[in-house]
Parts: structure tokens; sequence; C-alpha cells
């Protein structure tokens, strides 16, 4: 049973690694706009479909 | 010059009608060369797909803006204005309030693809801000600004953007505070599991032991830093002898990490530091949850983030040079061109003044002003260009002196105490009570019991329920008010409302619509083709009078017009095949003046014959009658306004006999009137508007700030009310005086669970379980009733 002592603390110490993640992400700012990276993560996929479209498009007018 | 008009093509760009002939370019449509212009620059930089993620998404140009941005090369202004700089690079945050849509975003962060020189940037859609990184050597501020311009985004920079110094950092440590607490509650619990499942045949000593000093480790962050607020707070009450909530929680806590503390050491427990990391997780999640803030809306503004950082000076030789506004003195001659703000008091020296005062007055209407008379700072310019003379520099001026009053020198001092304040300062010193004559009473008994009693009595008490209650009750009721339109600055606003015995409303632009003024048209009936001649000839003029006019003109026809003059301040004039037509100015059409000239009029004249007149007047607000009949049931209304009290039969009509009124008001003497109410003992509500009323907000208990758009500039106060919300506001105050009774039931059951758990404790019998079971057990109730509460409440009252 005495391995329970190491495992507590290694289980504590990935945990604290978490908090520390966490601590770090809301000093960085990552929490301040809730809005805009959602927006923004779609931009690229979106533009290459649309291109995607034309290129389509263009193909079947040949 | 003959006009052809095509009324179906919309612009490509902007999405406007494109009224005049569109102009055709690459097979689109655009309604003006500013319009072009933009989509000239992204086609050639390859950034057409800002027109494939929305449609329509431009922004319209300004047309003056390129001679305004002289002042960013200052270095001083520079400067004050970036975040940060080094060698080469600079980072600056702007912004851009016309920021409205995802294209929008798309374009602004691909600035590098317009200029090379820009590094990065990133928009903050919320704020509509952008933070943009660029090589400040090669691309100066101003240049950066006046591409922003190009393309339809105009930076708003304003007065305060300079004058305070402080960066704003944002206050992140009640976050931590939370965080910290959570990762050691949660430790704490999992570590504590074995103890609530009895689990006998793993109590090795050795584990219990070891598992009770982790548990102290966890704890101490939680008591020192977590709750750190908790205890300075209460100390500082207690150096103040007085007593807040904090002083109950204290006790508690200290009690509860004491206690534990000793029974973890002495091996006779396993303490209570489960309960007391929780607790102090759920308060701080409370506190989380009263803060409601809205990103765009800021309740500190005062004029500096209305005024302009630089104005154009004229000196003795004619040149014009850019100044910062601090820096006009009196007797400077200044340049103040269309759509601009007049920074300080002045006397008109050339120009046609039309003042738009719709910031400062609420007034929807320009002001006419002829050469030699005083213009006071704060109307924007509509029209051309103007020359005035200095005669206050701008913390003298008629409007900001208002902000040397002591008002906003002092803070706050009318501050109602907090109902949770109230009602902790009996709850403590009965507590206290029990504690000590549970102690007294076993002491005989036991010394060891009496201490297990006293300290029991003082953890199980711990207010928590009771401090969780009013955070809970108004964070949710922010948000209600929130999604109503009604935007609060924090949560004692709210007790505030409650207090309320007096409402004071401003007249122009609170209970009048700024944006819509009646057009009543007085004299012959006109004819339709006479009618028709009018509207043609007033969508020529830019005027805004002419506009609105315009606007109110249904189901006529644009004709064709043969010759069309504008003359500036006066009117317009215009030929038609058979017919000439002058619209203007009284004094314009007939060459004298006959009517009062305090109400707007606009005179027509058809081929030398006048025939009448149009007449523009504020309109009140819808339901105002039915708004201002509810209130007068409960409180006492007032108004004052900064205009003369032609209209004060009219509105006795609307607000009853027993209101008062006070009229030519100015803004010193508003915020003195409420002054004078306060000494009275009210408690008062100000309902106001514009610059005008700054004083009287500040200084009222609750002040309300009504704006047609909250995006715009608002003054300091204490809520901001959409303006088409305004009949909801009798609704408001009963929800809130509702809310401040589900804080009471709430107490109420909070205190059942105090009866019981007291009755454990004062018997010695209170176990770490039960502690574990009943605390959190009356926080989740007390939390999920007044959230269901408040919620029924809501629907009971504004959303039926």
């Amino acid at each position: 049973m005495s391995v329970l002592f190491i495992l507590i603390i290694v289980s504590l110490t990935v945990a604290a690694s978490f908090l520390v993640a966490f601590i770090w992400s809301v000093k960085n700012g990552q929490y301040e706009d809730g809005y805009t990276p959602s927006v923004r993560m779609l931009f690229d996929d979106e533009l290459k479909q649309e291109s995607k479209k034309h290129q389509i498009k263009n193909k079947s007018i040949k | 010059m003959s006009v052809q008009i095509k009324n179906t093509t919309v612009c490509f760009h902007c999405g406007e009608d494109c009224l005049d002939e569109a102009i055709l370019f690459d097979n689109k449509h655009f309604c003006c060369s500013g319009c072009k212009t933009v989509f000239e620059i992204l086609n050639q930089n390859n950034l057409c797909d800002y027109y494939d993620i929305e449609k329509m998404p431009g922004i319209s140009p300004p047309k003056n803006a390129i001679k305004k941005y002289e002042y960013l090369d200052n270095e001083q202004i520079f400067e004050k204005l970036i975040d940060f700089k080094d060698e080469d690079q600079a980072l600056v945050t702007l912004f851009l309030p016309q920021i409205h849509c995802s294209s929008c975003i798309w374009l602004l962060e691909n600035l590098y693809k317009l200029n090379p020189h820009i590094v990065s940037s990133r928009v903050n859609f919320l704020k509509k801000e952008i933070k943009i990184a660029f090589n400040y050597s090669d691309l100066s501020l101003r240049k950066l600004v006046e591409l922003l311009t190009s393309i339809g985004y105009e930076p708003e920079i304003t007065f305060s953007n300079v004058s305070n110094n402080k960066k704003h950092s944002i206050d992140r440590s009640l976050i931590f505070k939370l965080g910290i607490a959570g990762f050691c509650f949660g430790n704490i619990m999992l570590i504590s599991l074995p103890d609530y499942f009895g689990l006998d045949n793993l109590k090795d000593n050795d584990f219990s032991q070891f598992f009770g000093y982790i548990n102290i480790l966890l704890s101490l962050p939680v008591l020192l830093y977590s709750a750190s607020d908790y205890l300075k707070s209460a100390w500082q009450a207690m150096f103040r002898k007085s007593i807040n909530i904090d002083v109950p929680i204290a006790l508690g806590i200290i009690a509860l990490f004491a206690r534990s503390v000793y029974e973890i050491i002495s091996n006779t427990g396993s303490g209570y530091l489960d309960s007391l990391a929780g607790l102090i997780f759920f308060m701080l999640l409370g506190k989380i949850f009263q803060q409601k803030t809205y990103a765009i809306l800021s309740f500190e503004r005062d004029y500096k983030s209305y005024f302009p950082i630089s104005t154009t000076l004229i000196d003795a030789d004619g040149n014009e040079k850019s100044v910062s506004v601090s820096e006009v003195k009196v007797g400077d001659i200044i340049l103040i061109r269309n759509n601009e703000i007049i920074p300080v008091d002045a006397l008109l020296v050339e120009g046609c003044a039309q003042i738009d005062n719709s910031f400062v007055t609420g007034e929807s209407v320009a002001v006419h002003k002829n050469v030699g008379e005083k213009i006071y700072a704060g109307g924007k310019q509509m029209g051309q260009a103007i020359q005035l003379e200095v005669i206050k520099e701008l913390s003298q001026s008629y409007l900001t002196q208002l902000w040397n009053d002591e008002a906003f020198i002092k803070q706050q001092h009318h501050q109602f105490e907090g109902i949770t304040n109230a009602m902790s300062k009996y709850f403590t010193i009965v507590i206290l009570i029990i504690a000590f004559s549970s102690a007294f009473f076993w002491w005989q008994t036991s010394i060891k019991i009496a201490i297990h009693a006293f300290t029991s009595v003082l953890i199980i008490a711990c207010p928590c329920a009771l401090a969780l209650s009013a955070p809970f009750t108004f964070g949710n009721v922010l948000r209600v008010l929130g999604k109503n339109k009604f935007y609060l600055k924090n949560a004692s606003v709210i007790e505030n409302l409650t207090k309320i015995s007096t409402i004071v409303f401003d007249k122009t632009g609170t209970i009048t619509q700024a944006s819509k003024s009646t057009i009543t048209f007085h004299g012959d009936m006109l004819l339709k083709e006479q009618i028709d001649m009018i509207y043609t000839l007033l969508r020529q003029s830019s005027h805004p009078l002419s506009k609105l006019i315009f606007s109110s003109i249904k189901d006529a026809e644009l004709l064709t017009l043969i010759a069309f003059k504008e003359v500036p301040g006066k009117g317009i004039e215009g030929s038609f095949n058979h017919h000439k037509v002058a619209v203007g100015s009284e004094l314009f059409i007939k060459e004298k003046q006959d009517l009062n000239p305090t109400s707007t009029t606009v005179f027509i004249k058809i081929d030398d014959k006048v025939l009448g007149y149009f007449q523009l007047e504020n309109s009140y607000r819808n339901n105002l009658k039915e708004v201002l009949k509810q209130l007068s049931k409960k409180f006492k209304l007032h108004l004052i306004s900064g205009d003369n009290d032609s209209e004060k039969k009219n509105l006795m009509t609307y607000f009853g006999s027993n209101a008062q009124f006070s009229f030519n008001q100015r803004p010193e003497d508003k915020l003195n009137y409420i002054k004078k109410l306060q000494n009275n003992n009210e408690k008062v509500a100000m309902i106001g508007d514009g610059l005008n009323d700054a004083g009287a907000l500040k200084q009222s208990n609750v002040g309300v700030s009504i704006s047609e758009n909250i995006n715009t500039f608002s003054p300091a106060c204490d809520a901001i009310l959409d303006a088409s919300a305004f009949d909801k506001i009798p609704l408001f105050l009963k929800y809130c005086k509702g809310s401040m009774r589900i804080i009471e039931v709430s107490f109420i059951i909070s205190f059942l669970y105090n009866i019981v758990g007291l009755s454990f404790a004062v018997q010695g019998l209170l176990s770490p379980v039960v502690a574990a079971i009943l605390m959190p057990l009356s926080s989740i109730t007390v939390v999920v009733f007044v959230t269901l509460a408040t919620n029924i409440l809501y629907r009971k009252k504004i959303n039926k």
C-alpha cells in the first residue's frame, strides 16, 4: 500500500501542472475575447471552399 | 444640370441605395467614389474575399479625413497612444466603432497584405478594438490611421486616450483566487473521500496522518491567498469598530482552519478542511458571478472621452497647424471642419455654423449660428468649415467646468449600506452569544467539549449561504436587466434602485426622442406636384434639416430638376420645368422674421408665393404617458430642462399635477437641484442623456443615462438604458424590488439551516461529515432558490 504515497504525490503534481497551465492561459489573455476567435477559426476553411467552388464552376464551364 | 435618378441599385461595397447615378466599376455598382476607392484598394491587394464572407460588408469612408491626423506625427502624442515599442516595432490599440461583421475581422486581420510594414493585427470584435504591430520607422502612426480611414475604418481617438497615462490593466486576481481555491477544494475532497465512507480498514494510522498533512498543505494557499480578501475586509471592519458580513465569515474560516490543524496534528480527527476550501470556492464563485461586465460599455466616461485630441489652429500668417486641444489658448483662431466637435467655448468668426448639440443636450435639430455669436464647446459642426475665436480654454468651458465640481472629486459618499451587511451585524452578535454561552455551559463538564462546541458554532454558523444569496441574486438580476437593455454598472445599483423616492427627468433627448422629430406643415394644402418638387429639391441638400424633412415625406416622386443652388445657412433654390421653388429659413424666404425664433421652421416658396412652413418639434417617447402614470404612483417626479418653459402646459398633461418643473437650468444648476433634493432626505434617481446632465447623473443616488445607441458615448453614470426599453422602466424598478424580497426569503432559508446546524454544534456533536454535507447543501439550496426565483419573477414581471 505504500505505493499510494508516491501515487498521490504524482497525481497532485499532474493536477498542479494543470493549475499552472490555467493561470498561464488567464495571464496570457486567452479569456479576454470570447467571440473573435470563434469567427477567426472559420476563415481559412470557408475561403478555400469558396475558391474550390469557383474552380469547379470554371471547370464545368470549360 | 439634370440629374437622372436610379433607385434600384445597391452599392456593392456598403449596401446603401445608390441614389445618385451609380458609379459602375468592374461590373459592380457603387454609391460613391469613396466606396469605389475602397474596392479598388482591396481588389489590387487580392483582398476581395472581404465581399465573400458577408454580403456588402463595407463602410463608406469619410470624405474629408485626410488632413485631420497631422497631430499623430507629434512625438508626445505618439508615445501616449502606443501600448509598447522596441527598436523597430510598435504596438497600438485602436477603437474602431465601425467593426460590425465577420468580414471586418477578416479584412482587419489581413492588413499586412495592404502594407508590408504592418506586422500583424488582431481584432477584438466585442470591444471593437484592433491591436496592430507595425514598423514605426517605416510606417508612421499617422499613415497607419490614414490607411484604416481610407478603407472605411476610422479610428476614434479622443482626448482621454492621451490624458490618462496609466494603461488600464485588468484585475485578474479574482480568477486566480477562484482557480486555486477550486484546485485545492477538488484535491482535498478527493483525499478526504476515505473519511466520508468510513473506510476504516484503509485507515492505517500512517495514511490518515499523511492525508491530513497533505490537506493542510493544500488548504494553506486557500486560506492565505484565496480567502485573503475576506480576512482583510473583516480586519478592516474590526479596526473601524464596525461589523460587515466578512467578520462572521472570517471567524468561521479561522475556526475551521485552527480546529482542523489541531485535530490533524493531535491525530484526533481528520478536520474540516474540505468544508473550508469548498466554502471559499463557492463564495468566490458568487463574487465572480456578480461581476457582470459589458465589453463595449463604460460607466466612467467623462468629457475627455468625448472631445478630440487635437484641433486645427490658424496662426497669424493664415497657416493651418494641428495642435493638442489642451494647448489652445484664449484668443486663438481655430478651424472646425464638417463633423468635427467644437472643443472649447468660442465666438464664430467666419463661416456658417450649424451646430448639432445632440450629445450635449439631446436636441436633435441642428442650431444655426451667425458670425459673432457664442458657440459652446461640445457641439458638432455640420456642413462647411468654420473659423472660431477661442474665449475659454478646454478645462474652463461652460460644459467642462462641471467636472470641477466636488461631486466629481469626492468619492461616492452616499452609498447605502448593503442588505447583507445590515443583516450580518445582528447575525454576528447572536452567533457570538451562542458560541460563548455553549462554551460556558460545557466548561464545567469538560474543557475539551467546551472548545469543541465553541468552534463548532463558529464553523456551522459561518454565513456562507447568507454571503451567497445576494451575489447570486444580483448577478442574475444584472443579467436579466442586461438582456432587456438596461445595463447596470454593478450590483449595488440594484439595491440603490429599490430605495429611490424621487425620479428626476431631463427633457430633451430623455423623454423626447433624439432621433425623431415630429414634422408638421402649416399653411396651404400642397398639391401633389408641389410636394414632388419640394421632395426633389430637398434631396439635393445635405443639410440635416433637409434630410429630416425629406425622409418624412412619403408617397412623393422625384422629378427632373433643372437648376439647383444652395445658399449656406439659409436655404436652397431650384427650378423645374415651369416652376421655381425655394426652401429655407424664414428670413431667407420672406426676408423678415415674424415667428418666434425658438422653434425650428423651414419655409416653402413656390413661384414667389409663400405657401407655408414645416415645423420641427421633438416628439415624446412612445408610452411616455403610461410610464409616467405608473411611476407617479410610487415616486415623486421632477423635470429639469435647459430649455425654456414653452412646453410646460403640454408636459403637465404627461407628468400630472404633482410633478415639479424647472426650466432654463444650466448644467451646474441641474447638479445643485439634485443636491437640494438629497438634502431634503430624498433618494434621487436621475434619468438623463447628454453631457449637460453629467453632473446631475453623478450627484444622484442612481444616475441612469438613456442612449439611442449604446455603442456611442454616454456620460459617467450608474446605469445605461437603451432608449428602446424606456417603457419598461416601471417594470425594472418593480423587478429590483422583487429581487430584494427574494434575498430576504433566502436569508430565512439559510437561517433555518443554521438552526439545524447549531443544534448539533451546541451539543458538541458536530462531525466532519455533518459539516461536509450541511454546509454545501445550504449553499446549494440558496443558490438554486435565488436563481429559480429571479427567473420566475422575470417571467412574471417583465416578460409577460
